[in-house]
């Protein structure tokens, strides 16, 4: 399959219809998705509708918008009207939302066909989608290797080439990790960019919905499309924000960027610090400076993470109590209905969040623990805004290794410093990307990450796209 | 901060989060999250006694909409998810007690 | 919190004292220390965090969308009405208006469909006031801080308990509808002072139009927090919270029995445990509800999902510019028009009538009969009755042009359908009589009845009433009763 741009670009011109598209699309998950299982719902029906209506634009001389016919998979902790959304959790286990999230409107306003949902980490939570309720995704490029997570799923439809572009939420670099692991490009917009709403909430002050793809172009293209202010959701930022996809090829002459020290060293592996060091090379190669830049605040990073996302988990998981929508297991009175169910229905590693969150939070411990998490974010974001003084980008690896195997990391803690790179974006609410370059010694996909100030999307594009050029120079 | 939980402290944090937790589960998901608070007690080198606190990373204030109705779901659909209903409501096993 | 914004002259001044042990409640040297917790739901037209009606009586689950419904992936939007209401509220009860953060209570309970509620901890929107009372005592409150309503829980079985109940239906129609907290400073020492407290609350509500206020449809609800000490102590003994006080009548039956329960532990030297109770207004007494031993942690913290509220000072002063006259300053205004006690224009004030009675005396209506009529006789508002032919009627019936029988009919087509009272006199004919038309009338019935003239001649008084009811029927009730006596007596005495 072609290309996000390229596919629009036919669907408009009338040289390939939607529906022959989208019939490819499930023509290739049914071929290999009983493999690689990045699907855990196909939307077939509302897919043929949606393909009609592009194809019948068309035909009437109507625009279908920059996303026509192109064939589109949804993590699934987005709200679908009608069609399963679970989370990967057997507590949702048959809910069918009735509404759906505000980047599913935006996306087919654009003309894109939702084609279905993917799996991830129960409610996100996780490094590897192997904590899903519905059994693990495997990575196309190598399938005993796990995809990478929380949006295993959505990276693996992309990367198999099961569809050209695919979303993903990050709240500690679950888009990030997950492409790197896969080969294809994932960014993590500035928090506020896209609207939250209709996504199921792990961290709040967190998460983040944005775009797998392909190639860079295609992600500044789909980033376009579901950026901008939403009433529906009160953290969405007001200010207009500036298109991506007409300066992508600008390139990144006279841009200062900046090599994370303490993501260059202790715990990341040395054929991924490799990787980096060349695509730094590749950026002073295209008219970059680059320099090495210290950010110390970050090392505090993992555990500020988490202390914060599982308090604010702990919250908003707590609606999931059986009485009104989702999986109930039944109880003499409502309190042990509430425990029933939510003792069936979450897997360990939610239940062990939830419990540290509550923890965090409970009096006596509040300002030891979610307190003190809160001021180290603060810290992270100062450093971050003096480090951009002297810097337009900062360049680190994305994954501080290519993809282990499947069952490989059964402590949580191992599985936790999976994060260490993408967690202080989050934290700091900053846009931060990656794109692959190149191959580990194992032959699997590095990828490397670019973090930008607050809003400044574009300039992050413009240095992936300067990435990836070099990238394909080099094989 | 200790960076210690003890098997109580667990117990009645899964009770405030109504989960039930097996003897089993106790003793493996104390010591788990004592080795995730152990984590978290680097953070005591920090002097951030002049750091705020960020609760959101976008600094916005006073958002806020009109007072207009927006049309409300359809009952049938809404019901039609729910584990049990009557009478056009949630049915849920009797409260032990009031709310707070 | 930043610096508070300079928010201007209070009206009223804030007495603290309101020591005083009513007699026969509790046994000598005991004294009860009240504080109430006033939950009043805002009159928007929509919910707090979503655009569904915020209707009562609606049918079940009818009024009920993604956000309040706490959907997964739904997201909660402030509704500016609501937080202005509650600002204006704010300023009403001489609060300080300051910078606010929602937060998160968490703990379950099915009628709340988050299995947390939106409410405001550390920094709520108003702070530290107090409301002044007709009898010029003030009470301090705490705070009047943003949250969101709960759901309806009906119990089946168990008549209605619900300790007995077998299963609980929920209706969130009412979930996520706004309301304000209003906390009192523990500062009331006798029910006559909650209940006015309570009384003053609600007209302040109706004045400034933020809430219906209605307290058996439960728009404003009170919780008291009750315990007794020793007079002449400082100390605050254990509490209770008694809830499901539905009525003014309840509040002060309810917080007379449960001090009176405590002085009754407290002399047997047992303890009152630290519980919430609930009034049972048909048996007159409070049963044991949830204690606080074992009350849950609520883990607050900051809605990750709101942004803070940061009223600025010209916010401030356009809700204060837009405040109405406020009933403790309606009081004053018309004792001192009147010529009255404040406490004698709680009546007048509570049914809005002060304007009227202020503007009829101004235009030369005696401030008494004024007062009478609004007092006895207006008791469901002015309606169509304008304030200058109020003024003229109350000239009218001072002067004796009409009797105080055909005023009140005057002023009951006045209220109905409005127009000049003097005009309506004649239209149903209420003109005085002439006296020597009411004497030949009088002559003529003294001719039709000799024995009763004789005995009104004896002295028979009860007489009376006879030639009256003979006279008001040949002249279809228009003559002066008094009119009539005096004929009467006239014509007795010229022999
Ligand atoms: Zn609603």
């Amino acid at each position: 399959m072609s290309g996000a741009q390229e596919l629009a670009a036919s669907i408009r011109s009338g040289v390939q219809s939607a529906v022959a598209v989208a019939d490819a699309s499930f023509g290739a998950i049914n071929e290999r998705d009983d493999e690689i299982h990045a699907f855990l719902h196909l939307t077939k029906q509302r897919a043929q509708i949606q393909a009609q209506a592009v194809d019948d634009a068309v035909a009437n001389g109507n625009d279908p918008g920059p996303l026509a016919g192109v064939p589109i998979a949804i993590k699934d902790n987005m709200c679908t009207r009608g069609e399963p959304t679970t989370c990967s959790s057997k507590i949702l286990e048959g809910w069918r939302p009735p509404y759906d999230a505000t980047v599913i409107g935006r996306l087919e306003a654009a003309g894109a066909v939702i084609v279905g949902k993917t799996n991830l980490d129960e409610f996100a939570m996780g490094s590897s989608t192997e904590n899903s309720a519905f059994g693990p995704t495997r990575n196309p490029h190598d399938t005993t290797r796990v995809p990478g997570g929380s949006s295993g799923g959505s990276a693996a439809a992309v990367a198999a080439d099961f569809v050209p572009l695919s979303l993903g939420s990050d709240t500690g670099g679950s888009i990030r990790q997950p492409a790197a692991l896969c080969g294809v490009v994932g960014v993590k917009p500035t928090y506020g960019a896209v609207s939250r709403y209709g996504l199921i909430a792990f961290a709040s002050s967190l998460d983040q919905i944005g775009p797998f793809a392909q190639n860079v172009t295609d992600a500044a293209l789909c980033f376009d499309v579901i950026s901008g202010h939403d009433p529906m959701d009160a953290t969405s930022i007001p200010n207009p924000l500036t298109p991506t996809l007409p300066t992508v090829n600008d390139g990144v002459a006279g841009m200062r960027i900046g090599l994370v020290d303490e993501l260059m060293g202790e715990g990341i592996d040395d054929d991924v610090i490799a990787r980096t060091n060349q695509a730094a090379e590749a950026l002073t190669a295209a008219g970059a400076t680059v320099e090495r830049v210290s950010i110390p605040a970050t090392i505090y990073g993992l555990a500020a993470y988490y202390l914060i996302a599982p308090a604010e988990a702990s919250s908003n998981l707590a609606r999931f109590d059986g009485v009104r929508y989702g999986q109930r297991v039944e109880g003499q009175n409502v309190a042990a209905m509430n425990v029933a169910t939510r003792s069936a229905g979450f897997g360990d590693e939610v239940k062990r969040r939830i419990m540290l969150g509550t923890y965090a939070l409970s009096s006596g411990y509040y300002d030891a623990y979610y307190g003190k998490a809160q001021r180290v974010r603060t810290l992270i974001a100062n450093e971050f805004a003096t480090a951009y003084e002297s810097f337009d980008l900062l360049l680190s690896p994305t994954s501080p290794s290519t993809a282990f195997e499947i069952g490989a990391k059964s402590d949580p803690m191992a599985l936790y410093m999976c994060d260490v790179c993408t967690i202080p974006s989050n934290l700091a609410g900053h846009p931060a990307m990656s794109v692959p370059f190149g191959v580990g010694d194992d032959g699997l996909p590095v990828g490397v990450q670019i973090l930008a100030p607050m809003l400044e999307e574009a300039r992050m594009f413009k240095a992936a796209k300067a990435l990836e050029d070099a990238a394909k120079g080099m094989s | 901060m200790s960076g210690e939980i003890s098997r109580d402290e667990v117990a009645h944090v899964a009770s405030l989060a109504r989960l039930r937790l097996d003897d089993n589960e106790l003793d493996t998901f104390t010591e788990q999250l004592c080795v995730v608070l152990e984590t978290a007690a680097n953070l005591n080198s920090l002097d951030l006694s002049d750091v705020p606190p960020m609760a959101q990373p976008y600094p916005l204030t006073n958002v806020m909409r009109p007072d207009v109705l927006v049309p409300s779901l359809d009952r049938d659909e809404v019901l039609a998810q729910a584990p049990d209903v009557e009478d056009s409501r949630f049915r849920v096993p009797p409260s032990l007690g009031e709310a707070p | 919190m930043s610096e508070l914004p300079e928010q201007g002259q209070r009206v009223g001044t804030l007495e603290t004292d309101n020591s005083k042990t009513v007699e026969g409640v509790l046994p000598e040297g005991w004294e009860m220390v009240i504080g109430l917790e006033v939950h009043v739901e805002l009159a928007t037209t929509t919910k707090l965090f979503c655009g569904c009606a915020n209707n009562f009586g609606d049918e079940p689950n009818t009024n009920i969308c993604p956000t309040c419904l706490g959907l997964p992936g739904s997201l909660p939007v402030p509704n500016k009405q609501a937080i202005e209401f509650a600002m204006t509220l704010g300023r009403a009860l001489n609060c300080t208006v300051l910078p606010s953060i929602f937060a998160r209570k968490n703990y379950f309970y099915p009628d709340m469909p988050k299995d947390f509620q939106t409410t405001q901890f550390e920094e709520p929107t108003n702070a530290e006031g107090f409301v002044q009372l007709p009898n010029g005592r003030s009470v301090g409150i705490e705070r009047a801080h943003i949250e969101e309503d709960t759901g309806k829980s009906t119990h089946l079985g168990g008549g209605g308990r619900i300790h007995d109940a077998t299963a609980t239906l929920v209706d969130y129609n009412r979930a996520g509808v706004p309301l304000v907290e209003i906390v009192s400073h523990p500062v009331m020492h006798d029910a006559e002072t909650a209940r006015a407290y309570v009384a003053e609350l609600r007209d302040i509500l109706l004045a400034t139009g933020v809430s219906d206020a209605r307290m058996e449809e439960g728009s404003m609800r009170v919780d008291a927090n009750v315990s007794v000490r020793p007079i002449g102590n400082d100390e605050l003994r254990t509490r209770c919270e008694v809830k499901n006080i539905n009525s003014l009548r309840s509040l002060g039956r309810a917080i007379n029995y449960e001090a009176r329960r405590h002085v009754d532990l407290w002399t047997n030297g047992e303890e009152p445990k630290q519980e919430t109770r609930h009034w049972d207004e048909d048996g007159g007494r409070s049963t044991s509800g949830r204690s606080k031993e074992d009350a849950d942690d609520y883990r607050y913290f900051a809605c990750p999902d709101l942004p803070p509220l940061t009223p600025t000072a010209e916010d401030i002063a356009a809700i204060d510019a837009a405040l109405p006259a406020l009933p403790a300053a309606r009081r004053s205004a018309l004792a001192a028009a009147a010529g009255v006690e404040i406490a004698d224009t709680t009546l007048t004030v509570e049914r809005g009538l002060d304007m009227l009675v202020i503007g009829a005396i101004q235009a030369g209506a005696d401030a008494t009969v004024a007062m009478k009529h609004a007092d006895q006789n207006l008791s469901d508002g002015q309606g169509q009755l304008t304030l200058e032919s109020f003024a003229a009627l109350v000239v009218m019936e001072v002067d004796g042009l009409l009797s105080s029988t055909q005023v009140k009919t005057v002023l009951g087509e006045l209220v109905a359908n409005g127009g000049a009272p003097g005009d309506i006199a004649s239209s149903m004919g209420f003109e005085a009589m002439d006296t020597t038309e009411l004497a030949s009338l009088l002559d003529g019935i003294i001719a039709t009845s000799p024995d009763e003239w004789a005995r009104f001649l004896e002295g028979d008084r009860k007489v009376q009433g006879h030639f009256v009811g003979q006279i008001m029927k040949a002249t279809q009730g228009k003559a002066d009763g008094k009119v009539v006596n005096q004929l009467m007596t006239q014509r007795a005495n010229q022999g």
